[in-house]
């Protein structure tokens, strides 16, 4: 007795739905069984809220008088450099942007104290943002310098739009050399000195959909405190992956980019984040609701943390020289109990992945659902699936001469 | 009566960064003392992070002598801040802090002990929001009568 997402939004607008976390849902699932459970539970949100690089904001800021034609000239925004390769007066900033001034890693570990997660997060705050431009005129677009404060309320559209944002599961990260080193999974200490991950585990929104049976290109979400929509799959979409017996993939694997409307979001759900000797980036939170439409997708969501897993990797030698391998499976659970064994010693494990805010977020989700004002979407297009042949390829070199 | 142990923020005036006021702490109140770190500030100042153990009286005997002798004492824990406001509770600092002043509660947040920094700032960059900061003050800003505040705590 299949449910569809038409007859769980027909309760929802009754307010009759029963809305459930993925954390919830573990519970039921283990008590009741996943049939009882499709059949009690007609959505179950999740939530994450982590680092995504790959983040980003365009906007258009108006046309000044006279005309000025930003695209094909340089544009700062707070003094960190924005894309100006669109129409005369749309602007895109990227995470991990940086000011031109800003010294990164000349003496190491670089600080990276703002870039363009923290410019997309002053704008979502309503700071005032220095807007500066240099670029050749025309004669339809005659200026060629502009510096100009602007705020969130000030511009025409402003998208947040993040071309791979939740990672479904990441790697555990460790340092075998003898020497501290500075990554985007944190400060690894030297001689297995710590391990650390980036999930939400149990709440993570794809652990929870593992074969995107129900996310696809059109689902609504929760993106940065407001309402977003899965656009496209994200970059480096890797469905093929190898998968454990519940479905669950055992390595990083698919991912969704995202898109909302910037000025429906909220500064605490869109962090700008700085990465010693890495970089900056933005911290987003996501949020998605999976309707329950059989027992399939009520065992998926049921899955507790003691039944995901992920791969150890090495970042001193391995990561960086793309030597495949792993030094071991762990699961989150495992990771999340503080101490993780990995060749025969304990070693302290570190979060990146904020499990408090991934709660909040599916909890937030759920009372959007259950106040009759957040409908479930039937995607409109599916990504890209596990026999796909969908694979994320490494680059095939062809030196080009000078 | 039990030992105790309090760490505390010293300024030392530039008159006193000469003489030897550490060592009567041990001589004359029975004190055994740590010291986690040390400055001499670019005004000649001097900057000590200590932690002193002994029993409660004498450390109070302890801390009033140094205030005595000219000696700004201030709690550590005024100068080792988290803005629980920022901080968005991943938990990228417990794994470096080597004192286990931040721990990661059963629910995933992230505590801050304050008796149990020394200060060592590990947690300051490894976070990625940036919501720890460490300032001393007396190093940066002048704390001296008629300037600031020293924050102590009586």
């Amino acid at each position: 007795m299949a449910k569809t997402i038409e007859e769980i939004n027909e309760r929802i607008k009754k307010g009759e739905a029963v809305v459930v976390t993925a954390e919830e849902m573990t519970e039921i699932v283990r008590s009741d069984g996943a049939g009882a459970a499709a059949k009690k539970v007609d959505v179950v949100t999740t939530g994450t809220f982590g680092p995504m690089c790959s983040s980003a904001a365009y906007f258009n800021v108006g046309h000044s008088k006279p005309r000025i034609k930003i695209g094909g000239g340089t544009v700062l925004l707070n003094g960190v450099e924005a894309y100006a390769g669109l129409a005369a007066v749309d602007v895109f900033i990227g995470a991990t942007a940086l000011p031109p001034s800003d010294p990164r890693n000349a003496v190491h570990p670089g600080e990276f104290a703002y870039g363009g997660g923290h410019v997309i997060e002053d704008l979502v705050a309503g700071k005032d943002l220095r807007l500066s431009v240099r670029t050749y005129g025309t004669d339809c677009y005659p200026r060629k310098e502009l510096d100009t404060y602007i705020s969130l309320a000030d511009l025409n559209e402003a998208v947040l739009f993040n071309p791979r944002n939740a990672y479904q599961n990441y790697n555990c990260a460790v340092n075998l050399s003898d020497e501290t080193i500075y990554t985007y999974m944190g400060v690894l200490k030297a001689g297995l000195g710590n391990a650390n991950y980036c999930s939400a585990g149990a709440l993570s929104p794809l652990l929870n959909d593992p074969l995107y049976r129900t996310t696809g290109i059109g689902t609504r979400i929760f993106l940065g405190g407001g309402v977003g929509y899965v656009a496209w799959h994200g970059t480096q979409h890797a469905p093929g992956v190898k998968r454990g017996e519940n479905g669950t993939p055992l390595a990083p694997s698919g991912t969704l980019a995202l898109i909302g409307d910037l000025k429906g979001m909220k500064p605490g759900w869109l962090v700008g984040s700085s990465f010693l000797g890495y970089g900056s980036t933005l911290t987003v939170g996501v949020g998605i609701p999976i309707p329950v439409l059989d027992e399939e997708v009520a065992a998926w969501t049921g899955v507790g943390e003691d039944e995901l897993f992920t791969q150890v990797v090495d970042y001193s030698d391995s990561y960086p020289n793309l030597v495949p391998g792993s030094l071991g499976q762990v699961s989150y659970a495992e990771l999340r109990s503080g101490t993780v064994e990995i060749r025969g010693r304990k070693v302290p494990t570190g979060s990146l992945s904020s499990i408090p805010k991934a709660r909040e977020i599916a909890s937030t989700l759920k009372s959007w659902i259950e106040s009759g004002d957040f409908l479930l979407t039937e995607p409109v297009a599916g990504l890209p699936c596990a026999d796909s042949g969908h694979e994320f390829r490494m680059l095939n070199e062809r030196v080009a001469s000078v | 009566m039990n030992a105790t142990s309090r760490r505390v923020v010293l300024h030392f005036p530039r008159d006193l960064v000469g003489r030897s006021i550490v060592c009567r702490l041990v001589k004359e109140h029975d004190l055994e003392f740590n010291i986690l770190r040390a400055n001499v500030t670019p005004r000649e100042e001097g900057l000590m992070v200590i932690e002193l153990s002994g029993s409660p009286d004498d450390l109070d005997s302890g801390i009033a002598f140094l205030e005595r002798t000219g000696v700004k004492t201030q709690p550590l824990t005024h100068d080792v801040k988290r803005d629980e406001e920022r901080c968005t509770q991943c938990g990228a600092c417990v794994v470096m802090c080597p004192s286990g002043a931040l721990l990661k509660e059963a629910d995933g947040s992230v505590v801050f002990d304050g008796e149990s920094c020394i200060a060592c700032e590990l947690c300051v960059k490894a976070c990625p929001p940036r919501a720890i900061e460490v300032h001393f003050p007396g190093l940066y800003e002048d704390v001296w009568p008629g300037n600031g505040d020293n924050g102590r705590e009586k």
